[in-house]
């Protein structure tokens, strides 16, 4: 069984420039059509049960939006 | 459920007031994740610049002082000086840098000044609204140079890396880029080193870090990241300019 992994992301520090979703290797991560305080509409993870853990998402997030888990053993 | 990838306590839980996709963000999350990590967040000094980042004290959580356009290097020359214990830094764009601060950076560099810049060299200058930097590329339009730059009118773009390399003070010259997770961890890798080689009191530290403005290139970020792997990594070789073994 794979392992799982959690990818959080804080709404209201998102910008939604999109980096995590162009840079996301398996395409998990999609625009939210409801906007944040600030305006922007933020990114959000779809089909969470894929995510490889692989934090290039996190890596390329200037705003420190994204945090990401993996389930314990 | 176990952390794989966790912000640091480097950076200050507000928002930055930088655009959306900027890359500074990016590259002040690295400088603060090596401090974190090599645990001298408490001894950290830095010196921001004018620019963009002229707030970069309010997201860094590290004692930080303010210098005069271009200054930066001069100001962390006397702080390093007074304060040897210390690991000091500057962060600066390349309008701060590049143009107004030429003169400090090579004189800080040439006198092998204990300290590490991070150099942000996005290609223009990005606070005042997109004007032509001294590392904006032949052919990219600027609000100063609309139809694109031209070797004629405004010479070649400066190569910064290449040009403190000739100097004998510097210990530790390198080039990066924050276009994918690839190059952002490589990246990560010569800030490291660059603190190393303070840490060992070798001498000058510096790391050029190629980054993108998406609101001045008028590009949306992932695309702004396509062209700066496409445009500035051909006459911005990224690597290694000068290098000393840390033992």
């Amino acid at each position: 069984m794979a392992k799982k992994f959690q990818v959080v992301i804080d709404r209201e520090r998102c910008k939604g420039c999109e980096l995590c979703r162009s840079f996301c290797p398996k395409q998990l991560i999609e625009m939210d059509t409801q906007v944040n305080a600030k305006g922007y509409c933020p990114a959000k993870m779809t089909r969470s049960d894929e995510c490889v853990g692989c934090t290039s998402c996190a890596l390329v997030c200037p705003d420190c939006a994204i945090e990401i888990f993996a389930e314990e053993e | 459920m176990k952390p794989v990838f966790t912000v640091t306590k480097g950076m200050l839980p507000v928002s930055t007031s930088y655009c959306p996709g900027c890359t500074h963000g990016v590259a002040h999350r690295l400088i603060m994740e090596t401090l974190d990590e090599m645990g001298l967040l408490g001894k950290a000094l830095g010196v921001a610049p004018i620019g963009c980042s002229v707030v970069a004290h309010q997201f860094m959580n590290v004692d930080m002082c303010e210098a005069a356009h271009g200054r930066a290097p001069a100001v962390a020359s006397g702080i390093r000086r007074v304060h040897p214990d210390k690991v000091v830094f500057t962060y600066q764009g390349d309008g701060d840098l590049a143009s107004i601060g030429m003169g400090e950076i090579v004189h800080a560099a040439a006198r092998g000044e204990k300290f590490s810049t991070f150099f942000i060299n996005n290609g223009i200058y990005g606070m005042t609204g997109g004007q032509m930097a001294p590392t904006t590329l032949i052919g990219q339009r600027s609000t100063t140079s609309v139809d694109g730059r031209t070797r004629e009118q405004a010479g070649m773009p400066l190569k910064i890396s290449e040009l403190l390399a000739t100097l004998d003070g510097p210990a530790y010259i390198e080039r990066v880029a924050l276009d994918s997770p690839a190059h952002i961890r490589a990246a990560k890798k010569a800030i490291r080193k660059a603190f190393e080689v303070q840490l060992a009191g070798l001498g000058f530290s510096f790391v050029e870090i190629l980054s993108t403005c998406p609101t001045n290139w008028g590009l949306t970020p992932p695309k702004a990241m396509e062209w700066l792997r496409e445009n500035m990594i051909a006459y911005y070789p990224l690597g290694v300019y000068k290098d000393a073994e840390v033992k």
